[in-house]
């Protein structure tokens, strides 16, 4: 059976020279599959977008409107999550989701997963922590203590709830790029498995015999397949949502801290 | 026991941790359809609700998999 494995690997396209930094290291800079099918992610949102509000109409045709449904969507749901406020974060949350979704979309397409490596999945998790840290402390100051100790718990409590909530707080990126990375790297190796028996019964088909049993086999992992497929484009999107709420839940957290909305 | 032989079962037993996982979602969507088939009006609002807390229970089951993959791959 095919390696299931072999599909995440990373090939250099084009091997750039390298880039050293004083104090830090040597930076490969060449540009790998990793990095093309960022690019083409990329790409793919800026033109679809330049496409959808090409020709502004008050009714939108039916590309406007899939742009439009989207940018409301997520409008929708900062709003919600974060409240009146929420605006002033929505094109970061915006430009996460149509990333993640974008990479994930073109890897159930092309051969290569962005999100199926832990280096992107992490990047853009410290990227969100970062950006939660930044606000918290330039917004509370050193209130910021105040999302490990919740209102209203009594001090006997404290004591237990405070380490808790504090290492709950330093597993948030953790669990943010690990739940992405999982997700779209199990998807995938599960679908290269069924993909495999496909061929190995067939294989054992073709040799004649009792071989023939594979047959069925075959048949039942090929719908296996096309049911994983369906069940990953929804997995895709559903992803790419989730790390959107979450992001939401955290700016939430220090955005209105000490005072729900 | 060879060492190569006990990480496949290390691994294998790794994958346990998607029994957790697996009953909190189940948990997580029964709860959700009994309250949506009571109130239907009021299931549209906690879509967001539900995916939050169907996707916080399953990093654990996640968390499982990455163990069984460090315990394969390392």
């Amino acid at each position: 059976m095919a390696d299931p494995m072999h599909q995440f690997q990373i090939h250099k396209l084009v091997d750039l020279p390298d880039f050293a930094i004083p104090g830090v290291g040597v930076i490969d800079m060449a540009f790998t599959n990793s990095t093309l099918a960022m690019t083409l992610a990329a790409a793919g949102i800026a033109g679809f977008f330049a496409l959808a509000t090409s020709k502004g109409a008050v009714v939108p045709g039916r590309l406007q409107m899939v742009g439009e449904s989207a940018f409301n969507y997520i409008d929708n749901l900062t709003t919600s999550i974060i409240g009146h406020e929420g605006r002033k974060f929505f094109p970061f949350i915006f430009t996460l989701f149509l990333f993640i979704l974008a990479m994930n979309l073109l890897g159930l397409f092309l051969v290569f997963t962005a999100t199926s490596q832990l280096a992107v999945t992490a990047t853009l998790a410290a990227m969100t922590i970062l950006l939660v840290l930044i606000i918290g402390f330039a917004r509370n100051g050193l209130n910021m203590y105040k999302l490990f100790v919740p209102a209203g718990v009594p001090w006997y409590m404290l004591i237990l709830v405070t380490p808790i909530e504090f290492i709950s707080f330093l597993l948030r990126p953790v669990t943010l790029a690990l739940r992405l990375f999982g997700n779209m790297l199990g998807g995938h190796v599960a679908l290269k498995v069924f993909a495999g028996f496909v061929v190995s019964l067939g294989m054992m088909a073709a040799g004649g015999g009792l071989g023939l049993f594979g047959i069925p086999g075959a048949l039942l992992s090929l719908s296996g397949v096309v049911a994983l497929t369906a069940l990953e484009f929804l997995v895709a999107f559903l992803q790419a949502f989730v790390f959107a709420v979450l992001a939401c839940v955290y700016l939430n957290d220090v955005v209105n801290l000490g005072h729900h909305h | 026991m060879e060492a190569e032989a006990a990480k496949f079962i290390g691994a294998g037993l790794a994958t346990l941790g998607m029994i957790g996982a697996g009953i909190g979602v189940g948990t997580l969507f029964s709860g959700f359809l009994q309250g949506a088939t009571r109130n239907p009006s009021a299931a549209g609002g906690q879509f967001t609700n539900l995916i939050l807390g169907a996707a916080l229970t399953e990093a654990l089951g996640i968390l499982a998999f990455v163990l069984g993959l460090l315990i394969l791959f390392s």
